[in-house]
C-alpha cells in the first residue's frame, strides 16, 4: 500500500520547450547560439565569396616571402632579406618593449601621483589634480604627437655637434654639445647613449634563429643568485633577532653580496662603455634610441599614469580611516603607515582595474604609427600589408596577436591578484 | 517557418553581395559622377587649389575620363588616398579609378589583382638633400638617415639601392608626403627620397627651394599610371583610350583652343574617327560618339596638361624628358585610333 501516490509522470511535449520554465531558458540559449553561429558563418561565407569574386583567396604564404624593407629599431637581427614573418616578429617585439616600459613607468607615476593627490599639502595635491585632469582629458594621440614634435623640433641636428679641426684651432664652440661628460647626445632624431660592451664576451648561441647572448644570461644568473643569497642573509638575521632580540648588522654584508659578484663578473668579461661619436651624418657607436620610441613611452606612461593615479587614490580611500589611525596609535610614521598598512590593503581594490589599464596601454601602442614607430601595426599591419596586398590576413593575424598578448597579461595579473587578495581562513 | 525566412534572406543577401562587381561604366553612369582616387595633396599632380578645386597632372586625367564618360569634366569626386590606403580603396570599389603616382609593378598587377592601363608619367626614384650637406651623389649617403613614405615601391628600391652599393642607412618611415617633408625640413632626416617628379613638386612648395638639391642618381624605373580593378576590361579600355586620345591629340596638334575649328575642318581620317565625326568608335566602348572630343576639350591634350601643371613654366619645372612624344624622342606613344 503506497502512502503517497506518485506524481503522474508527464511525457515530454514539444510545447514544453516554450511554456515550461524548466526548459525555456535552455531553449532561448540554444536558439540564440544557433543564430550567432549562423551570423558568423554568413560573415565568413560572404567574405570568401567576395574575395573569390575579386579573384583573391586567404593565404598566409606571404609570411615566408622576402620582406625587402628595412626597420630602424630591431631587437633581434633583421635585414631586408628576412621574411615578412620575421618582420612581424620584429614589430611584435617593438610593441612589447614599448608596452613593458610604458606599464612600468605608468605604474610608478600612478602610485606616486595617486598618493600625493591625497596629500595634506594643498599645493602638492592641487598640482597632482591638474596633472591627472590634463592628461586624462586630452586624447592620447595628441600627447604622443606633441611629445614627438617637441623633441624633434627643439633639439639640434646631429651635425650641429660636429667639431672640426678648424673649430679647435680657432677656438669656436660647436652649435650643440653632448651632455654628461660627452656621453649622451640628444639630437632631433634620437638619443644616443653609451653602450655597455664586453671585451671578452662569451659569445652567443642561436635558439630558433634568435641569438641569445650568453654573457647577458650569465650576468642575470649572477644577479638572481646574489638576490637569493641576500634574502637568506636577511632571513638568518631575522631568526637571530627573534632568538636573541638583537639584530646583527647586515647592511654592508647585503651591499657586498648584492654588488660584488656582479662587478667581479663584469670586470672579468672586460666591461666598458662604448661612447657615441659623431661621424658622417649621424652618431656612430653607443645605443641610439629613436625619438618615436621615447615619445611613445613618455606619452603612454603619462597618459595611463593619470588613470592609474585615480585607481590608486580610489584604492587608498577605500581603506577605512581606522586603519591609519590604528597605525599612528602604534607609533608608525606616515610613510611606513602608507607602505606597510594602507597600500597592501589597497592593492586588493587597485589590481582589477589596473589590469585593464595595462591592457589599454598595450593596445594603445598601436598609435605609434603616428610617429613612425614600426611596431606590429607598422610592420605587419602597415608595410607588409601594403606590399603584399593581403589586408584580411594581416588584420586577422594582428588582431589575434593583440588578443593573445592581452590574454597573457590579464592571466598573469590575475595570478598576482589572487596572491594578494584577502585570504579567508 | 521563421527560420526558413531567415535563411532565405541570408541566402539572398549573400548572393547580392557576391554579384556586386563588374560594370564600373554602368555604375558611374547611374551615379552621374566619377569617383577618382587621388593624392592627399602633391602639388602639380593632385592637390586642391586655393578655392578647393582639385588641380594637377593626375587630376586632369580623371577629369578627361569624366568628360568622356559623363560629358562633364566637373562630375568627378576626388577621394584623397595615402600610399597605404590607395589599393584597398580601389579594390573595395570605394573609387572607380586610381590616378595617384602609382608605380606599375609585376606584383601589383598580378598579386593585388589590379590593372595598370597606361603610363601617364615615366618617372624614377631620386634623392633630395640640403645643399649645405655637401653631398653630390647618392652613393655618398653612407650612414645617413633617410625619410621615406611607407607603402610605396620606393621603400623597397631604397633598401635594394643601399644594399647593392654596400652602404648603410637609417630609414624613417612616415605616413604621407607632408609629414615626410616636415621631418626633412626639420633636419630629422638627411635625405628625402621619392619619385623624382614628387621631389620636384615638394621642392617647389618649400620656402627656401634654392637650398635643396635633387641628386643626379635615378635609382629605379617608376612608370606611373592610372589603375583600375582587374576583370572589368571595358572600363580599363575606356581609361586607356581616353589617355591615348590625349596623346594622339598632341601628336596631331589638336589643342583645347582649336578643337572646334579642327573638328569643323579636318580631313584626317584618324582625327575624324577620334572626334566622333565618322565611324562608331565611342559606341564600341559604350560611350557617346563625341566622348574623346569631350575628353580633349576638358583640359587640352597631353602636352598642354603637362605644361600647365608640372612643365618648365610652373614652379615644379619638370622637363618633358622621357615623357615627350615618341616623335620627339620620348616614350609616350599611342596605338593608332582605328
Amino acid at each position: 500500500m503506497a502512502l503517497a501516490s506518485e506524481a503522474p509522470k508527464e511525457s515530454f511535449r514539444l510545447s514544453m520547450l516554450i511554456y515550461d520554465t524548466r526548459y525555456r531558458s535552455m531553449t532561448i540559449q540554444v536558439v540564440v547560439l544557433i543564430l550567432v553561429l549562423l551570423f558568423v558563418g554568413w560573415l565568413a561565407d560572404n567574405t570568401i565569396q567576395n574575395l573569390a569574386a575579386k579573384d583573391k583567396d586567404i593565404n598566409f604564404g606571404f609570411l615566408w616571402n622576402r620582406a625587402g624593407y628595412d626597420i630602424e629599431q630591431q631587437l633581434i637581427p633583421y635585414t631586408n632579406d628576412s621574411t615578412h614573418g620575421r618582420a612581424a616578429i620584429i614589430g611584435l617585439l617593438n610593441t612589447l618593449v614599448v608596452a613593458f616600459f610604458g606599464c612600468v613607468f605608468a605604474t610608478i607615476i600612478g602610485v606616486f601621483v595617486g598618493v600625493l593627490r591625497l596629500s595634506n599639502n594643498w599645493l602638492v595635491s592641487r598640482l597632482m589634480t591638474v596633472y591627472v585632469e590634463a592628461f586624462r582629458n586630452v586624447p592620447l594621440l595628441l600627447w604622443i604627437i606633441l611629445v614627438f614634435v617637441v623633441m624633434s623640433e627643439t633639439r639640434p641636428q646631429p651635425r650641429d655637434f660636429r667639431v672640426t679641426d678648424e673649430m679647435i684651432a680657432s677656438g669656436t664652440e660647436p652649435a650643440a654639445k653632448m651632455w654628461f661628460w660627452d656621453s649622451v647626445a640628444v639630437t632631433n632624431r634620437g638619443t644616443d647613449l653609451p653602450a655597455p660592451v664586453l671585451d671578452r664576451g662569451l659569445g652567443s648561441i642561436d635558439i630558433g634563429s634568435v641569438p641569445v647572448n650568453l654573457s647577458v644570461l650569465l650576468t642575470l644568473a649572477v644577479i638572481v643568485a646574489s638576490v637569493l643569497a641576500n634574502r637568506a642573509l636577511l632571513r638568518r638575521a631575522r631568526a637571530i633577532q627573534e632568538e636573541t632580540g638583537e639584530r646583527p648588522v647586515t647592511w654592508w654584508k647585503s651591499l657586498a653580496i648584492l654588488f660584488l659578484p656582479t662587478i667581479a663578473l663584469l670586470m672579468a668579461l672586460g666591461f666598458h662603455l662604448d661612447y657615441p661619436v659623431f661621424k658622417g651624418f649621424n652618431f656612430q657607436g653607443g645605443i641610439s634610441v629613436m625619438h618615436s620610441f621615447t615619445a611613445l613611452v613618455i606619452a603612454l606612461s603619462l597618459y595611463t599614469g593619470a588613470f592609474i593615479a585615480e585607481i590608486v587614490r580610489a584604492g587608498i580611500m577605500a581603506i577605512s580611516r581606522g586603519q591609519s589611525e590604528a597605525a599612528f596609535a602604534l607609533g608608525l610614521r606616515p610613510g611606513r603607515t602608507m607602505s606597510l598598512i594602507i597600500l597592501p590593503q589597497a592593492l586588493r581594490v587597485i589590481i582589477p582595474p589596473l589590469i585593464s589599464q595595462y591592457l589599454n596601454l598595450t593596445k594603445n601602442t598601436s598609435l605609434g604609427i603616428a610617429v613612425s614607430y614600426l611596431d606590429l601595426r607598422g610592420t605587419l599591419g602597415g608595410i607588409t600589408l601594403n606590399q603584399t596586398g593581403r589586408e584580411l590576413e594581416c588584420m586577422l593575424l594582428m588582431m589575434l596577436t593583440y588578443l593573445i598578448i592581452s590574454l597573457i597579461i590579464s592571466s598573469l595579473m590575475n595570478v598576482f591578484n589572487s596572491s594578494v587578495k584577502l585570504k579567508e581562513r | 517557418m521563421k527560420k526558413s525566412v531567415f535563411l532565405g534572406t541570408l541566402a539572398a543577401t549573400t548572393m547580392i553581395a557576391g554579384v556586386a562587381a563588374a560594370g564600373t561604366l554602368d555604375d558611374v553612369k547611374a551615379r552621374g559622377e566619377l569617383i577618382c582616387g587621388s593624392n592627399t595633396g602633391l602639388t602639380g599632380f593632385g592637390a586642391p587649389d586655393a578655392n578647393g578645386n582639385w588641380v594637377g597632372f593626375d587630376v586632369a586625367l580623371c577629369r578627361a575620363v569624366a568628360a568622356a564618360v559623363l560629358g562633364d569634366q566637373n562630375k568627378v569626386k576626388f577621394v584623397p588616398t595615402t600610399g597605404e590606403t590607395r589599393f584597398t580603396a580601389l579594390a573595395s570599389g570605394e573609387v572607380d579609378i586610381l590616378v595617384r603616382n602609382s608605380t606599375w609593378t609585376y606584383s601589383r598587377d598580378n598579386d593585388l589583382k589590379l590593372d595598370f592601363v597606361a603610363v601617364n608619367y615615366y618617372d624614377g626614384q631620386g634623392f633630395m638633400v640640403k645643399k649645405d650637406l655637401g653631398v653630390s651623389s647618392a652613393k655618398e649617403l653612407d650612414g645617413a638617415t633617410v625619410c621615406i613614405q611607407t607603402g610605396t615601391t620606393t621603400e623597397l628600391n631604397l633598401a635594394d639601392f643601399f644594399k647593392f652599393n654596400n652602404i648603410s642607412y637609417t630609414p624613417v618611415t612616415v605616413q604621407d608626403d607632408s609629414e615626410a617633408q616636415r621631418q626633412y625640413l626639420a633636419g630629422a632626416c638627411d635625405a628625402y627620397t621619392t619619385d623624382a617628379s614628387g621631389l620636384a613638386a615638394a621642392r617647389a612648395t618649400m620656402a627656401d627651394s634654392e637650398n635643396h638639391v635633387i641628386l643626379p642618381e635615378i635609382i629605379s624605373k617608376e612608370p606611373l599610371g592610372p589603375v583600375v580593378r582587374h576583370g572589368d576590361n571595358q572600363w580599363g579600355d575606356i581609361v586607356r583610350w581616353t589617355f591615348f586620345s590625349l596623346l594622339i591629340a598632341e601628336e596631331k596638334g589638336i589643342t583645347k583652343a582649336n578643337i572646334e575649328e579642327v573638328a569643323a575642318s579636318t580631313t584626317d581620317p584618324e582625327v575624324r574617327r577620334m572626334l566622333g565625326l565618322e565611324g562608331n568608335m565611342g559606341a564600341m566602348l559604350g560611350l557617346d560618339a563625341g566622348a574623346f572630343k569631350n575628353a580633349i576639350s576638358a583640359n587640352g591634350n597631353y602636352g598642354e596638361i603637362f605644361e600647365a601643371n608640372i612643365g618648365s613654366a610652373t614652379p615644379i619645372g619638370l622637363a618633358r624628358g622621357l615623357n615627350a612624344l615618341w616623335t620627339q624622342g620620348g616614350l609616350q606613344y599611342a596605338p593608332p585610333f582605328r
